[in-house]
């Protein structure tokens, strides 16, 4: 028979949901900004294999010689991001809904077994509750990447009165560019993590918008009337 | 007896599969309608209008207000004890950047070259360089920092803006709220909060790796003001004037944030 299983608490749905047009708009106005000095390669022996970014895809999203306003935008929703980031940090770990999202020290492992059945090599997956081993990584890790990500722009942002997070980040240049990296995590996150949700079905999507799942419990109800 | 029994059952399957129905309505509708509001609320912002030129110019209004409002909650953090970091001279760029000239690209008649002060009472300082040069100098290495984000490493070397201040007897000056510099063709000009013009390590600089400076970097006397990007470190400084208001500025007429402070 069929029952409701709830799974995913309003505030970790609305903070979702609200983040991901954030981060959106955080991502497009921190490119307007790179875009004045986008220096950034990866070079291997000599040979450039990516530049961050070539023209065509500058163009295709109408980036060039808008720094002025991707500073604007970027410190006006730097706001909404760090502040849900509060929000959903500290509901997470008041309520308690952290010990079902931090990673365990079992989590490490089980890890790589949840890996091996995502790619179809192992038959079985380790036993979970609301969040898989591999999960609780990646969710606690796009948390700390957040923290990361606030801590860094903080240090290129204000890198005179805030020294001592440039310091932390291992200098002004070095912030720069773990911002950027951060910012390159986030979308190969999104990459991965939209597969993810395709494969895992509608029951699993729909729980991060209605917060429950619907599960087929065996009719263990009829004998106990 | 048996009768309701066998009809609690579907009518539990139904209850449920009808809360089901009303809970994925009920948040789907709301998913929906939020969704669309703030896709609404993204294109009215983003189409927001342009603020009409003053001091300030080029920026969406909201936007502007959004810098001058996050000034405001920032400024709170300055200090003059924070200090921007120094490093030694060995680690200076012997081949100085430089991004414009604006304001500094005419021919410089340096013979005839005077700062000139605006004070309040209206008397004006006519000063020389060799005036400037009398004063105490303070060498500065330090990482400067372009607001397209690259820096560079630099050595400058000058008069403390509070050195140059006591000297002259600047202080009913520097009870306003913001110095204002011009070059001497008033092609470029800044505003800065006299918070961060009197930080121990804003100068006025002669001095560029031990040298002079030369013309494309700001000859005779430059602003170095390590607490702003480099677009407020005025190059060629003509004129500087105090005020409560806040002075004209080159780049926050085209939509930079006025303060820029690091």
């Amino acid at each position: 028979m069929k029952t409701i299983k709830e799974k995913h608490s309003l505030v970790m749905r609305w903070t979702h949901w609200v983040n991901f047009p954030i981060l959106t708009v955080m991502i497009w106005s921190g490119m307007l900004i790179y875009w004045a000095n986008d220096e950034y390669k990866i070079t291997i022996f000599g040979h450039t294999y990516v530049r961050f970014f070539p023209d065509w895809f500058y163009n295709l999203l109408h980036i060039p010689a808008r720094l002025a306003e991707g500073m604007a935008f970027h410190f006006l929703f730097m706001w909404f991001f760090t502040l849900n980031g509060i929000f959903y940090v500290g509901y997470t770990i008041i309520s308690g809904a952290w010990r079902e999202l931090v990673p365990q020290k079992k989590s490490w492992k089980e890890a790589w077994l949840v890996l091996l059945h995502d790619l179809h090599i192992r038959k079985m997956a380790p036993p979970q509750n609301k969040y898989n081993a591999a999960q609780r990584i990646a969710y606690t890790a796009i948390i700390v990447m957040g923290i990361g990500s606030v801590i860094t722009g903080l240090a290129i942002y204000k890198p005179v009165q805030f020294y001592y997070l440039t310091w932390l980040c291992g200098g002004y240049h070095f912030a720069r560019i773990i911002h950027f990296a951060l910012t390159l995590g986030y979308v190969f996150f999104f990459v991965v993590h939209v597969v993810q949700v395709i494969i895992a079905g509608w029951n699993n999507f729909r729980s991060v918008i209605s917060g429950f799942e619907v599960v087929n419990e065996k009719p263990k109800t009829a004998t106990k009337e | 007896m048996s009768e309701p029994k066998k009809h609690t059952k579907p009518d539990t399957e139904a209850a449920v599969q009808k809360q089901i129905n009303r809970r994925n309505f009920i948040s789907f509708t709301t998913f929906t309608v939020l969704g669309v509001a703030a896709y609404g609320g993204w294109r009215k912002l983003y189409t927001s209008p342009i603020e009409t030129l003053g001091i300030t110019g080029e920026a969406h209004k909201p936007l502007r207000r959004a810098l001058n409002k996050s000034e405001l909650f920032f400024r709170n953090f300055f200090s003059n004890n924070h200090l921007v970091k120094t490093y030694p001279k060995s680690m200076a760029a012997k081949v100085v950047r430089k991004n414009t000239s604006i304001g500094a690209d005419s021919r410089l008649d340096a013979a005839n070259w005077r700062l000139q002060v605006k004070r309040i009472s209206g008397e004006v300082l006519n000063i020389t360089i060799d005036e400037i040069k009398a004063l105490p100098k303070t060498d500065l290495v330090f990482d400067f920092k372009c607001v397209e984000g690259w820096d560079q490493i630099q050595h400058w070397g000058g008069v403390r803006f509070s050195d140059f201040v006591e000297h002259f007897g600047l202080h009913p000056e520097t009870k306003l709220d913001y110095v204002g510099m011009e070059t001497p063709d008033k092609g470029y000009y800044v505003g800065l909060d006299m918070a961060s013009a009197m930080h121990p390590q804003t100068i006025l600089a002669y001095e560029m790796n031990g040298l002079p400076i030369p013309v494309p970097h700001g000859a005779p006397l430059r602003l170095i003001i390590p607490v702003k990007y480099g677009i407020k470190n005025l190059k060629r400084i003509g004129t500087i004037s105090f005020s409560n208001r806040r002075p004209h500025d080159y780049w926050a007429e085209q939509g930079y944030d006025y303060y820029s402070g690091l």
